[in-house]
């Protein structure tokens, strides 16, 4: 890649190196039940980010020191392909992927009934095979997806979405190179039906302005990740009720 | 006060399903006086009641279900069942032997091993402790013969058909015993391993085109023809 090249990251026509505008998101597919073995399973195409997620459980906890007694552990593993980056990436977690495993395990606890399943865990496993800026988000988003799935009474979805400032404007959902060369990163999950915030990081720097500017602007993004995930749940499980309507009426 | 959704809606976890003088019921949860769906399933209501019918879930144990199970531990009380649940299931040496259990004179292994598969019943489970099963009831017990298979949880209903006329023409055509545990898991035994395969096939091909219409015949069909062969 030329990123040496690259000094501005808005073209004079005021789009994206992507010929986005400020506020469009990346394209995005989601795909429900693509593991036969796991639980609850779920792929997402986010741009080019590509993510499986997959879910265990509630089974029984390993190490048995580590079940709680009134609800069941959320347990996440994140991890990218050594093939996931531009440059080969050692397969041993690294320092951000232990910080991405425990943030997207906090960010997506909130919404399961976990009292209904004590002394159990639920594994969330989460394979990043190719990226490109805004995984987390993105693995929020498939995690949530492979949550209901996985037929675990949730109490809502987890949408997520970054917004962030590139050459001094407030933009929605960076990708690979304007994450690294832009000048502030924002990465918010909310649960939509009543918007609260489960997830909230940032990296940069903002003014107070930019900074509501930039969260309303995510929250905005992330509401249209709801209605993706919505439509990919029904049109997955509108299959099944079809089936189930057949065979009552043989 | 309203119930908002259509009955058999498909609906999606945190869907508003009613709102106002109405009760949660099976899968739903309520906030205030708005009633919400947990899970991914068939919105429906029963005068007040509001509940939703679950498309996929997991084997939670209720007493009185009827499950198979696979012995995978001994220890001095009893034997510990893998039940296909998130728990592990119990089942006491007095329960096995119908007296108390004398460790110097009985030997556990003589009566179930590591290994063995029972047919059992669900008597105790609350969720603080893990479940306990009981084979003291007509029809309980190991299962000496015949091949346990899994399979999804949501196609059992398409295995049985409507009133068991599924189950009940492949046990008829091929002679075998077919018993379905609520767990998900299935015991086949027959006379001998030829139509135990035949009625296998029928199980899977069954769970394969589970959303096929006109099934019962093609599986008559299937049956009748690999019994020609």
């Amino acid at each position: 890649m030329s990123n040496k090249k690259i000094t501005k990251l808005l073209k004079k026509n005021g789009l994206r190196l992507d010929n986005r505008k400020f506020d469009e998101l990346r394209s995005i597919k989601m795909e429900i039940g693509v593991l036969e073995k796991a639980n609850g399973s779920a792929y997402i195409e986010w741009g080019k980010n590509k993510i499986i997620a997959a879910i265990y459980g509630p089974r029984e906890v390993h190490p048995r020191r580590l079940s709680l007694t009134d609800k069941a552990l959320v347990r996440c593993r994140y991890h990218m392909t050594p093939f996931s980056t531009d440059e080969r990436k050692r397969p041993a977690p690294s320092r951000r992927e232990v910080e991405l495993s425990k943030v997207i395990a906090t960010a997506v606890e909130p919404i399961i009934f976990t009292e209904f399943y004590p002394r159990t865990v639920i594994d969330i496993f989460i394979e990043v095979l190719e990226s490109d800026g805004g995984t987390r988000c993105a693995a929020l988003t498939v995690t949530s997806l492979a949550l209901a799935d996985a037929g675990i009474p949730l109490k809502d979805l987890v949408a997520a979405c970054a917004a962030g400032k590139i050459d001094g404007k407030i933009v929605l959902d960076m990708n690979g190179i304007e994450d690294q060369l832009g000048e502030a990163d924002l990465p918010i999950a909310i649960t939509p039906r009543n918007k609260e915030i489960t997830l909230l990081q940032m990296d940069g720097t903002f003014t107070k302005e930019e900074f509501k500017k930039a969260l309303n602007l995510a929250i905005e993004g992330c509401e249209k990740i709801y209605d993706i995930q919505k439509e990919a749940l029904r049109k997955e499980y509108i299959i099944v009720k079809e089936e189930t309507e057949k065979i009552e009426e043989e | 006060m309203q119930y908002l959704v259509e009955k058999r809606q498909l609906v999606i976890p945190g869907e508003l399903l009613a709102e106002g003088d109405y009760k949660s019921g099976k899968n739903t949860y309520q906030e205030e006086n708005r009633i919400y769906s947990s899970l991914i399933g068939l919105a429906n209501h029963i005068e007040k009641n509001v509940f939703v019918v679950a498309i996929k879930t997991g084997y939670m144990p209720v007493v009185g279900d009827l499950v198979i199970g696979k012995v995978i531990d001994m220890r001095l009380s009893g034997w510990i069942i893998d039940i296909n649940a998130p728990y592990k299931a119990m089942l006491f040496t007095s329960d096995a032997f119908g007296r108390s259990f004398n460790a110097r004179k009985d030997e556990m292994s003589d009566f179930l091993k590591v290994g063995d598969l029972i047919f059992a019943k669900i008597s105790a489970f609350d969720r603080t402790r893990d479940p306990i099963v009981t084979i003291r009831d007509q029809g309980l017990g190991k299962v000496n013969r015949g091949h346990v298979i899994k399979i999804t949880s949501t196609k059992i209903p398409r295995l049985i058909g409507k009133k068991g006329s599924m189950v009940n023409m492949v046990k008829r055509e091929t002679g075998c015993q077919i018993t379905i545990g609520q767990n998900g898991l299935v015991l086949v035994s027959g006379k001998n391993v030829e139509v135990e395969a035949l009625a296998i096939l029928a199980i899977r091909t069954i769970e394969k085109n589970a959303h096929t219409l006109g099934l019962t015949d093609k599986i008559s069909n299937l049956l009748k023809k690999e019994e020609g062969d």
